[in-house]
């Protein structure tokens, strides 16, 4: 997997932008209910926006009977294949997230696939509460924000 | 139909009866939705000479075809009805992620008709529609009130109620939705608790669809890097929220202090978004698709106003602080947050106080009347008298009419800052011309979100104005009314037009429902929908006479600061304006004017 989609909550202001640019792209249409991300909106005014997680070993995967869900070693994304699908929402409650649904409309499982490389919810998130980065430095912006408070300890110490 | 959804829900509280029907294709295309739908649906339907408070007044709530839609700020939705506080059309406008859900529900606009017998709400899940008892909620605020709301129906809903303000039908109440959003001015609130509705309850699970899906996605990415990329909308907002204009203001000698005595506040940056910033925000919040966040949580720690709510916004700030002479930033925090939980409007309740305070400090009323001793600077004031007229309990109930009633009853009318009865906001006229235009004219009385001059007099946008020269300013204020009347009925944020104008919006517009609207088709919807207003006013009795500022505006020089020495040059401006907008110089639209705008 090249790119995977890092989730900074702190930053996210609850917006919902991502839902509705999930559903555009998808259902064409602008319906959070359908979207594959959610906004999930707590009290004290603090959002959490969640996706798929990719999981190196999926629970979906593991209880879908038909051999319908897949994951694919190059890319590590877990997909549905819509044609195997049966619609019997097992990998829906197997999924401790949340993350795969069932859409009513096309009767399948549906979930997040990184729109094929080029997610719309990290291009339409207005505060990079949702990035597209890759995976073997995505976490790399946080680990020197993180460190800048400790080189300025040093740098005050030193000085 | 696309944007729209194409469908009205008709509730009638007296007799229960609930009816969809379908929506006027030709109405939508012309009057777009939200605040001009809703204003051509009411005037066809209600009498302008109808008491506001009666059973035979209507309340829309009314969504616009960008409504919930990924379109920049697209969350918005008016509250239509006759205002109980100036007799005018009352369109309230708010946010938050209420507007959005109705549409999900599959529903453009409701119109509650009648009165319920006893305390009511109406739960709306996609088609299906109850009218639900209340009477448990009856008395309970606007936090408590929706906190129930969602247990009885579905967490997932979206809440619009009143609090006691509104059941108690102060004048001034405003209608919350999302606990800290609200369709706050001109008294929406009273209306709905006149028909004893407690609160409209909505969860839909359906979608908005739109006409042309690449061209309305280009559209939108055009107008939001727009707005991202501008100073204000990325970056003085975002960082301060609306609080950032108290230093502007006062820098500029235009934030009206004590009851406009004068228009700069020595204590200004005590009350600022800067200082807030600092001591009292906590995190950003923003209201359904916006990349803007002006929004803000914030906390008073410690003392006796400690609490965590939402806001204040700048004209709250004002109101509450300069205003009434307060420096206390925690007393103005809570008696904002109060203004949210009993549901009324923080701009009439503050400026009622500094009105009553006036009327102290001169001698008019005194402690026996007011219950305490009320001069300019008492913090604790803010918040008991908040409360008390929430409740309508002792001196409350006086100021639960407002300044231009409270005024009018001690013998001094020109102590009421108010525009067709309605407290005007946090601009001084007298430093910034075109405000004082603005004020003058506005539809709804004194307001300052229906040509908000400010934008070029004081902020350079889109290009730079004196705001001390009367030229030019009514061509420029037909503009900004025709194009927010437009905007508001379209369903986006009003903050939008610090970055966007006409062009990006009619764009947005025309890709959403399939109908060509050019910037210029957009604007003279503004001007067609403005006029409507007007109408509806003429017939409810108001004249040009009700074009006009408080005396102290148009007599009094401002005392201090860098404005000293300056009056609204008010009557310079409106006969040009008139002709402008081509009304006759009694300020009402020729035939010619009607029939250009099909109005006729």
């Amino acid at each position: 997997m090249s790119n995977i989609l890092l989730i900074t909550p702190e930053r996210c202001t609850g917006c919902g932008s991502c839902e509705l640019a999930c559903s555009f792209k998808h259902e064409d249409e602008f319906k959070p209910t359908a979207s594959r991300v959610s906004v999930l909106r707590f009290e004290a005014g603090v959002s959490v926006p969640l996706t798929c997680l990719q999981c190196d070993e999926p629970y979906c995967m593991a209880v879908c009977k038909t051999g319908a869900i897949d994951k694919d070693a190059d890319s590590g994304l877990v997909s549905v294949d819509g044609n195997k699908c049966i619609g019997c929402r097992m990998c829906v409650m197997a999924c401790p997230f949340g993350n795969i649904n069932y859409s009513v409309t096309a009767k399948k499982a549906v979930k997040c696939n990184y729109c094929d490389g080029e997610p719309e919810c990290a291009l339409w998130c207005p505060q990079q509460a949702i990035e597209y980065l890759p995976q073997d430095t995505a976490t790399l912006g946080r680990k020197k924000a993180y460190s800048a408070k400790f080189a300025q300890l040093v740098e005050e110490v030193q000085s | 139909m696309y944007g729209w959804i194409g469908k009205v829900l008709r509730v009638n509280l007296t007799s229960g009866k609930i009816s969809t029907e379908p929506l006027n294709e030709k109405l939508a295309k012309d009057f777009i939705g939200a605040r001009g739908l809703g204003a051509k649906i009411f005037s066809n339907e209600v009498d302008p000479n109808v008491d506001p408070l009666s059973a035979e007044n209507k309340l829309l709530f009314v969504t616009g075809p960008l409504t919930g839609t990924l379109a920049t700020s697209a969350g918005r939705y008016n509250v239509v009805t006759k205002g109980p506080l100036t007799g005018t059309i009352a369109a309230s406008n708010s946010g938050g992620y209420f507007g959005p859900e109705l549409k999900y529900a599959g529903y453009d606009l409701i119109i509650v008709e009648g009165r319920a017998e006893k305390p009511a709400y109406l739960w709306i899940y996609n088609d299906k529609v109850e009218i639900r008892c209340a009477e448990h909620l009856w008395g309970k605020l606007t936090g408590e009130t929706t906190d129930l709301l969602l247990q009885e129906t579905d967490p997932e809903a979206k809440v619009a109620c009143i609090g006691p303000g509104g059941e108690n039908m102060v004048l001034f109440a405003g209608i919350v939705n999302d606990k800290h959003r609200a369709a706050g001015r001109t008294g929406v609130g009273a209306v709905m608790g006149s028909k004893n509705l407690k609160a409209v309850v909505v969860r839909g699970t359906g979608g908005v669809k739109v006409a042309n899906k690449e061209a309305f996605r280009e559209a939108v990415l055009d107008a939001r890097a727009k707005l991202m990329a501008h100073p204000v909308t990325s970056g003085g907002l975002p960082t301060y929220g609306t609080n950032v204009l108290i230093n502007i203001l006062n820098q500029i000698g235009s934030l009206p202090t004590n009851n406009f005595r004068t228009a700069y506040f020595e204590e200004a940056d005590k009350i600022s978004g800067e200082t807030m910033a600092e001591t009292k925000y906590l995190r950003k919040k923003a209201c359904f698709a916006c990349t803007i966040s002006c929004g803000r949580v914030s906390a008073v720690k410690s003392g006796p106003w400690a609490h965590v709510g939402e806001g204040p916004e700048y004209e709250a700030t004002w109101s509450y602080g300069s205003q009434c002479g307060v420096d206390d930033v925690d007393a103005i925090i809570k008696a904002n947050n109060l203004c949210d939980q009993l549901g009324i409007d923080p701009i009439t309740m503050g400026s009622t106080i500094a009105c009553a305070m006036e009327l102290f400090e001169e001698g008019v009323i005194d402690q026996e009347t007011t219950g305490l001793p009320l001069n300019f600077g008492n913090a604790e004031a803010l918040v008991k008298l908040t409360e008390d007229t929430g409740y309508q309990r002792g001196f409350g109930a006086e100021l639960a009419a407002g300044s231009y009633r409270l005024a009018n009853k001690y013998g001094h009318p020109e102590l009421s800052m108010t525009v067709k009865k309605q407290e005007i906001p946090a601009y001084d006229p007298r430093g910034v011309q075109g405000m004082g235009l603005e004020y003058a004219t506005s539809n709804r009385g004194g307001c300052h979100v229906r040509g908000y001059l400010t934008s070029p007099e004081v902020l350079g946008i889109p290009e730079k104005l004196d705001p001390d020269s009367t030229e030019e300013k009514p061509a420029w204020l037909k503009t900004f009314q025709d194009l927010t009347a437009a905007l508001d009925s379209a369903g986006i944020c009003l903050f939008t037009t610090f970055a966007i104008g006409g062009p990006e919006i009619a764009d947005m517009l025309s890709a959403a429902t399939g109908i060509d609207y050019s910037a210029e088709d957009f604007l003279h919807c503004g001007d067609r929908i403005w006029n409507l207003e007007r109408l509806f006013n003429l017939a409810a009795g108001l004249t040009a006479a009700d074009d006009n500022l408080p005396p102290r505006m148009l007599e009094e020089p401002i005392p201090t600061g860098p404005n000293k020495g300056k009056v609204s040059k008010l009557p310079e401006m409106l006969p040009v304006y008139y002709q402008v907008r081509g009304w006759s110089s009694d300020g009402i639209p020729t035939d010619e004017k009607l029939t250009e705008l099909g109005l006729a």
